[in-house]
């Protein structure tokens, strides 16, 4: 499964999905206001995953 | 689906439609919607000097590099920056190394002005004197204040700041449901008629660029440190307002846009009809103020 890492909430999780539409579903995230990276790449939704993918998920809202 | 253009891997799809861009295409899309938002409203001219509000945080940053591209292109065009240390410990100290960091890489000529120094004290002092004070009002209004003064002290002909099309939906919305439409009248890519010689006009070249655009801008640029966030986060109605858009946009994608779409198509008529307040003087500091006494003294003089 692949490995997600939440930089705003600093935790990592791992997720049964084959795409990150399915991670945002499956962590009740909203796609509006994130974007996620694999090996540092930027991703969208409709890309397709593996097992040994690491996802790092980063918020888009300004920290104040 | 590829980028629509080259075909190649993308990196974001556009909101409000099914187009996706890779790298290059998106960044040749982003800094065009922000030259056409500027040539569109008239937001700089030749000879301008124009302040960027910078926090150091990923929008002004965006804006700065976009605004000084052009200004290395545009010859008579001038940009600095400008940072205002609120001092707030643990969340301001990073921003201002990433702006300062930023600033002598692309030679940017860097303003700081504080709170401590303007004002004798730092936000973080006003709020453990006040503790019964929203840390966010306060801040709104000294931050408004001395963005408006040091840049008019620097000489600068415009204040650009890094809002974006999310903030500018918050706002319409907040405005609405609080029958304050009078504030919206105030509102737009440009605000300030520049007729008044004490008021610096604002200017949003990110206007119609959403916050995930400009996230996505900041990644590519490498202008995105790690995630900061202010340890005053009280202004919880705009944060709930937050939420409710994008709720809405993730079902029903494209209601940002048009939120801000039709403001802009009735805006003309609400200047027009909220026109004619006239601008005084501050009775206590001489600032411009449309009461007898600015907010700044008024608020100085409660939290003192």
């Amino acid at each position: 499964m692949p490995t997600i890492f939440l930089e705003k909430e600093d935790v990592t999780k791992t997720v049964d999905a084959t795409t990150l539409k399915e991670v945002y579903e499956k962590l009740n995230i909203n796609s509006t206001t994130v974007i996620a990276t694999k090996n540092d790449e930027l991703i969208i939704e409709s890309t397709k995953l593996n097992s040994k993918d690491k996802i790092k998920i980063l918020p888009v809202i300004s920290g104040g | 689906m590829p980028c629509k253009f080259c075909k190649t891997n993308p990196v974001i799809n556009l909101p409000n439609s099914e187009i996706n861009l890779c790298k290059s295409c998106f960044i040749k899309y982003f800094e065009k919607k922000a030259i056409k938002t500027i040539k569109q409203y008239k937001l700089i001219e030749k000879n301008d000097h124009v302040m960027v509000a910078c926090s150091g945080g990923k929008d002004s940053l965006s804006l700065l590099y976009v605004l000084n591209k052009l200004s290395l292109k545009e010859r008579k065009i001038k940009v600095t920056a400008l940072l205002i240390d609120e001092g707030i410990k643990g969340y301001r100290d990073d921003s201002i190394k990433d702006a300062k960091k930023f600033c002598k890489e692309h030679k940017i000529k860097l303003h700081i002005a504080s709170y401590k120094k303007e004002l004798g004290k730092t936000l973080d002092q006003m709020k453990s004197q006040n503790p019964n004070k929203i840390a966010c009002s306060m801040c709104g209004v000294f931050r408004r204040s001395l963005l408006n003064k040091s840049s008019r002290e620097l000489k600068a002909t415009k204040l650009a700041t890094g809002h974006n099309l999310d903030d500018e939906a918050q706002s319409i919305l907040m405005n609405q449901l609080r029958n304050n439409i009078a504030l919206s009248s105030r509102m737009g890519p440009r605000t300030g008629t520049g007729k008044d010689p004490r008021f610096i006009p604002r200017i949003k070249p990110f206007y119609f660029l959403t916050e995930k655009e400009v996230a996505t801008y900041a990644f590519l640029k490498g202008l995105i440190s790690k995630f900061n966030e202010c340890t005053y986060n009280e202004d919880s109605y705009r944060f709930e307002i937050r939420d409710l858009l994008n709720n809405l946009e993730q079902k029903y994608p494209g209601t940002k846009h048009s939120l801000v779409a039709s403001f802009i198509e009735i805006l003309p008529t609400l200047k027009k009809s909220f026109k004619g307040k006239s601008i005084g003087i501050c009775k206590t500091c001489g600032e411009p103020t449309s009461s007898n006494i600015c907010k700044v003294c008024n608020l100085t003089k409660e939290i003192n």
